[in-house]
């Protein structure tokens, strides 16, 4: 009995052994170094081996890390931090996309099998002047959170929540406002906008508020001081080519913009 | 909210470009109406009388005027943005993969917008010019008694060279992905987007940003291959 099941185990281990083998893969990457916000960067090219299919992204750069650390050199910097597409920390421009290739992923969520043996990967930081470089792929994304600090907020007292069915929301309504909240502001729009314009992000926090009741109260003031905002930190200007819609891992839609856009003229002209 | 400000903002922008941009393509739709007027294969009467009509009628020479500045209005528009959006992008990426998220001609709007302008001058120059200002060289026709500029023959004669036919084809090819992003894209960045009339809205803009031009290319081409006389 016993022995049977150890055999068992050990096919099972062998098998997965041989998978690996069979499966693992070498890559060339060549990814952006840059020592701090002011010097100047280059790109430098590593090779990592043995990558498993099954580990994410972030994983085959831990494991270049692992290997630079052991070899004295300076490990990548890169922000993460859930590691499973929910804070939106993590942003790398992988072979000419945010986050990589497939829809609707953070590149924490970008697995190792999207790639082949042997295949070489060009790994960026997000390109924009309002995100400059704090080290290799880390960026500074602070202006999100200025341009949240100028509106992205309702006032409400302080104390015991309401009563749910007070304010009544058709569904409809909720559903938009929170497909809207899903943004996870990680900047993807940005970094894959011609014009590095941050308007899908400044247009879903605008929206999510938008359409409800509760965010009525500073509708007016809120698009122009955080359309305000987004224009002073220097981003540039939507021309609706959609590919923050095509590559924003929460799928936020550009439809927000028209709405951001529509609030923007009611808000300024009234 | 003053409205120098509103024009300052990135938002103001768009809604300016989309602004001028449905009031050219409303010009288009006139211009192109009058221009169809040479497949009644009249001889050109039809078509010289409606040119008389659009370069004599007070309310279309002040709309011309209000044409010019919209036209101008919508490019200073176009560089402005272009140079924020350069000073937004100081870096540029090593690899960009951009066809996996947009289409090709939304991201070339720039220059598809300078070769239009080009064509513009080409063809003010053409028919412009002679018709406002030093005379056409074809003078002047009778119809039913009655002097016209002969803006027909001219037709005639600029499009009698083969290069400036491919000239006029190529603008309006031009033209044709200009609309095609250009004309939902005003409707956006206006804010204009409803479920039930942004479907509509989209159509008509594919249709639109193809038989316009269409039927502008093929005024050139029948004349050049001698369809209308
Ligand atoms: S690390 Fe949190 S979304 Fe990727």
């Amino acid at each position: 009995m016993l022995s049977g099941a150890i055999s068992n185990r050990l096919g099972v281990l062998v098998l997965l052994i041989i998978s690996y083998i069979l499966n693992s893969m070498n890559l060339t990457l060549k990814i952006w170094r840059q020592q701090n916000r002011t010097a100047k960067g280059g790109f430098k090219t590593y090779k990592v081996s043995d990558v498993s299919p099954d580990m994410s992204f972030l994983e085959m750069i831990d494991v270049l890390n692992d290997k630079l650390i052991r070899e004295g050199e300076d490990p990548v910097a890169f922000d993460h931090d859930c590691r499973e597409g929910i804070c939106g920390m993590c942003s790398m421009y992988i072979n000419g996309r945010p986050h990589g290739p497939g829809k609707g992923i953070t590149t924490c969520q970008l697995h190792m099998r999207s790639f082949q043996d042997g295949d070489h990967i060009t790994i960026e930081p997000w390109r924009a002047a309002p995100f400059p470089v704090i080290k290799d792929l880390a960026v500074d994304r602070s202006a999100f959170d200025r341009i949240m600090q100028a509106g992205g907020f309702i006032s409400v007292n302080t104390g015991n929540a309401q009563e749910a069915n007070n304010i009544l929301i058709p569904k409809e309504e909720a559903d938009h406002a929170f497909s809207a909240a899903a943004c996870i502001g990680c900047g993807a729009c940005v970094a894959v906008c011609k014009n590095a314009s941050a308007m899908l992000f400044v247009s879903a926090k605008v929206s999510q508020l938008a359409q409800l009741p509760q965010g009525q109260v500073e509708a007016k003031e809120r698009v122009l001081q955080m359309v305000a905002q987004m224009d002073a930190e220097g981003f540039g200007s939507c021309s609706n080519t959609y590919a923050c819609e095509a590559e924003c891992p929460k799928l936020i839609s550009c439809d927000n913009i028209a709405r951001m856009n529509r609030e923007y003229l009611k808000s300024s002209l009234t | 909210m003053s409205l120098k400000k509103i024009f300052n903002s990135s938002t103001g922008r768009k809604a300016a470009m989309g602004l001028t941009g449905l009031f050219l393509i409303s010009f288009l739709v006139v211009h192109c109406a009058v221009n169809a007027l040479i497949f009644l294969n009249d001889g050109g009467d039809t078509f010289n009388r409606g040119a008389h009509f659009m370069s004599s009628n007070p309310v279309i020479r002040t709309l011309e005027i209000v044409l010019f500045l919209g036209v101008i209005w919508h490019i200073v528009q176009a560089l402005v943005i272009t140079r924020t959006n350069q000073k937004a992008r100081p870096v540029a990426y090593a690899v960009v993969n951009a066809n996996a998220s947009s289409k090709w001609y939304s991201r070339w709007m720039g220059l598809l917008g300078t070769l239009i302008l080009m064509f513009l001058i080409i063809h003010l120059k053409h028919f412009w010019i002679g018709s406002r200002f030093t005379g056409l060289q074809s003078g002047m026709i009778l119809i039913d008694g009655r002097e016209y500029e002969n803006m027909f023959g001219e037709l005639k004669l600029v499009f009698s060279k083969g290069i400036v036919v491919i000239i006029y084809c190529l603008a309006m090819v031009s033209l044709a992905y200009h609309l095609l992003q250009g004309f939902q894209s005003s409707f956006h960045s206006l804010g204009l987007k409803h479920k039930k009339y942004t479907p509509v809205v989209e159509t008509a803009g594919v249709w639109f940003s193809i038989l316009v031009p269409l039927i502008f290319a093929l005024m050139p081409v029948s004349i050049y291959f001698g369809w209308i006389s």
